[in-house]
């Protein structure tokens, strides 16, 4: 202890109660199922994952609760080359953006089950869940996506959401 | 809240940033490790608390053998009274923020008082309370209490 001080830790820290409201929870609460929910707008028929309480575009309620597959498409991609403080994975990491099947939104996953330099915008991906028992009320449930070995999907199919 | 189908948990966000103190508060913060408040004399022969690194009216960086200690007892020169202490604050109980110019300092320092709201005055006499244990930070000094001689001239 006879070192003289050159540096200090000071964190800073919100405290939050956090209340997602009546879609995310029932979102939420298929995560803790092993289910991927959302909601499709009954003006325009996209779906939303997760759902909020309307459409942004149509400015319409949503109605129809819709499960939608926990495979997807890749739509785009961006390699990790440095760490954040708390999360340590392998460098180079991907970090995507997948469209699961049946939804018209994307979300962002961790990729993994392939080197970051053979990731490609298009390849189709399948989540990798935690074991069941470690299921809660959360996104995190899916701890990452990876291939699943079929072909790439058309660039038509998903080019409205690059 | 009463809809049941709302889902609530308790979130926080919380970066712990490093910082890098620098010659002057390092040796502001490792004084304090041993339990004892250094300030600077600048150019003006102004004793300043905590010590900075560099001269208000030059600009110059100050000399690390400008460094001096100054009392652990000061005087209170404007104070706050904070009802409700939040988490994180230095006390859990109801207590004043206030200015503490310590004896032999020409500028006040900010931290907290515990006392009474009825006992605060400016003018006060206060001392230092020292943390049970002493790490080089500014929590090192718990707070500040009442001198039992009371009022200052």
């Amino acid at each position: 202890m006879s070192e003289p001080v050159t540096g200090i830790i000071t964190p800073i820290r919100l405290d939050y109660t956090y209340t997602p409201g009546t879609s995310p929870s029932s979102f939420l609460r298929g995560m803790k199922d092993g289910k991927i929910l959302g909601r499709r707008c009954p003006s325009c028929a996209k779906v939303y994952v997760p759902p909020r309480g309307g459409c942004p575009m149509c400015g319409v309620e949503f109605a129809e609760e819709v499960q939608v597959a926990d495979t997807g498409t890749l739509v785009t991609f961006a390699v990790v080359n440095v760490n954040f403080a708390n999360r340590v994975i392998d460098l180079p990491y991907v970090s995507g953006e997948v469209l699961f099947d049946g939804a018209d939104t994307t979300s962002m996953v961790l990729v993994q089950g392939i080197a970051a330099d053979a990731v490609r915008m298009g390849m189709r991906v399948k989540a990798h869940w935690l074991p069941p028992e470690e299921w809660d009320f959360t996104f995190a449930n899916i701890d990452y996506v990876e291939p699943t070995g079929e072909p790439d999907a058309d660039y038509v199919s998903y080019k409205e959401h690059v | 809240m009463s809809n049941p189908e709302v889902l609530s948990a308790p979130h926080f966000m919380e970066f712990g940033y490093t910082r890098s103190t620098g010659p002057m508060v390092g040796a502001f913060l490792t004084g304090l490790r041993d339990r004892q408040v250094l300030g600077v004399k600048d150019s003006t022969d102004r004793v300043v608390v905590p010590p900075p690194e560099y001269d208000a009216t030059t600009a110059a960086a100050l000399p690390h053998d400008a460094l001096l200690p100054v009392g652990p007892e000061g005087v209170v020169t404007s104070w706050s009274w904070n009802p409700r202490s939040r988490l994180g604050q230095p006390l859990d109980t109801p207590f004043a923020w206030a200015l503490v110019r310590l004896d032999g300092a020409d500028t006040s320092i900010l931290h907290a008082i515990d006392a009474p709201r009825s006992e605060l005055r400016t003018g006060m006499r206060v001392r230092v309370r020292w943390a049970a244990e002493t790490v080089g930070a500014i929590t090192d000094i718990a707070c500040f209490e009442p001198c039992s001689e009371g009022i200052a001239s």
